[in-house]
């Protein structure tokens, strides 16, 4: 239907600019009857050509959104791991990873399969702890010390402050720093930046927003009520 | 320089791409050059040094993809006892099977020139760009393929 109004869009545009047929094609019935072919839907097409792609090593970024409990999720992932989660599904992500990873961004469902089901499986109470491998180039220095040092020494369901995580690191002066690594996590959920709170237990911020980041302490069990 | 992710240039153009192959090719064949397209398209990307009309430098890329088809098909002529090359057209989506048959025996060049302007609705300036060739060199292309058109199809 849609590419029956595009084709009728494209006659009119035509006879506008061709008043009459005669901007010097000599144009008759035969210019009608070339505008008239359509064709089906491109979309399984494009899918069958990006799995070619991404075993000819094309796809540098493979992405898809999720729909989760705590709302739609963008997963990015490079050949060589999750390189990037994203709350609410923002596709502007998409620029981002174009200029700092590489232009070749496509949505490439299979790429995320792994994440995907660990996710599922999180969400669903049968996970405690993420083994897809994991892409941390969007992290560098200290900020990715910090979130290594997360991944390591914090598991589901407890919760650690920001001094005691920059303690961990050697660096108990750091916990500024150690906000803005966590303000800047580029894997949330899969490295637990959640579990970060202030000392004495204010919960801080988060990217995702507060409700996402109490939603998941509670369903991990690190919040009463 | 940033290019735009690549997903952005497919959700742009790959309907109107794959309409131009499959007028210039037929749609077996169309798949075909719209994996290559993508394929050569995708292998190149990330060394383009501007972002400046991306849909012709797409097309281009299938303009070439189209002029490589028809070298083969020069050096590796169909057998005479198969049948005729007759696309597989759906009633609902080429519904001229003559005149298409007729356009994809069109010299590459004059094809490309034909279907970008017929089918796809493009200005002469990104005909030109498209098949690399003088805007005037475009018209001619296109002149000459419908007067070839005219005389192969009945009307």
């Amino acid at each position: 239907m849609n590419a029956t109004n595009s084709t009728n869009e494209l006659h009119r545009r035509s006879d506008r600019r061709v008043p009459g047929g005669a901007d010097g094609d000599d144009e008759d019935d035969l210019g009608m009857r070339l505008r008239r072919a359509d064709t089906t839907d491109v979309a399984a097409l494009v899918d069958a050509t990006l799995r070619r792609a991404d075993a000819e090593g094309l796809v540098d970024v493979g992405w898809v959104v999720e729909d989760t409990p705590v709302g739609p999720l963008m997963l990015a992932a490079t050949p060589a791991g999750v390189v990037r989660i994203e709350f609410g599904g923002g596709e502007r992500v998409l620029e981002e990873l174009a200029s700092e990873v590489s232009p070749r961004v496509l949505r490439l469902p299979g790429r995320l399969d792994d994440v995907r089901r660990e996710l599922e499986e999180y969400f669903a109470g049968r996970r405690r702890s993420f083994d897809v491998p994991v892409d941390r180039r969007l992290s560098r220095g200290y900020r990715r010390t910090v979130l290594e040092a997360l991944s390591r020494e914090v598991p589901y369901g407890h919760t650690v402050s920001y001094k005691e995580l920059a303690e961990r690191t050697g660096n108990p002066n750091a916990s500024r720093a150690v906000g803005s690594a966590m303000a800047t996590n580029p894997i949330p959920i899969v490295v637990p930046c959640h579990r970060v709170l202030r000392t004495g237990g204010a919960l801080g911020g988060y990217g995702g927003g507060l409700d996402t980041k109490v939603w998941l302490l509670r369903h991990e069990g690190a919040l009463l009520g | 320089m940033t290019l735009p992710p690549f997903q952005s240039l497919l959700d742009a153009h790959a309907p109107d791409l794959y309409r131009f192959l499959v007028a210039a090719v037929g749609r077996h064949d169309g798949d075909d050059l719209f994996q290559e397209t993508v394929i050569s398209a995708l292998r190149s990307y990330p060394g383009l040094r501007h972002a400046d009309n991306l849909r012709g430098w797409l097309f281009t890329i299938a303009h070439r993809k189209v002029i490589d088809q028809a070298r083969r098909r020069v050096r590796q002529p169909v057998p005479a006892a198969d049948p005729p090359d007759v696309p597989q057209l759906d009633a609902d989506t080429i519904v001229d099977a003559e005149l298409w048959d007729a356009v994809r025996r069109l010299p590459p060049k004059q094809r490309s020139a034909v279907v970008q302007r017929y089918l796809l609705d493009r200005p002469y300036a990104e005909i030109a760009a498209v098949v690399g060739s003088s805007e005037d060199a475009a018209r001619q292309n296109v002149r000459a393929g419908l007067q070839r058109l005219r005389q192969e199809v009945t009307r």
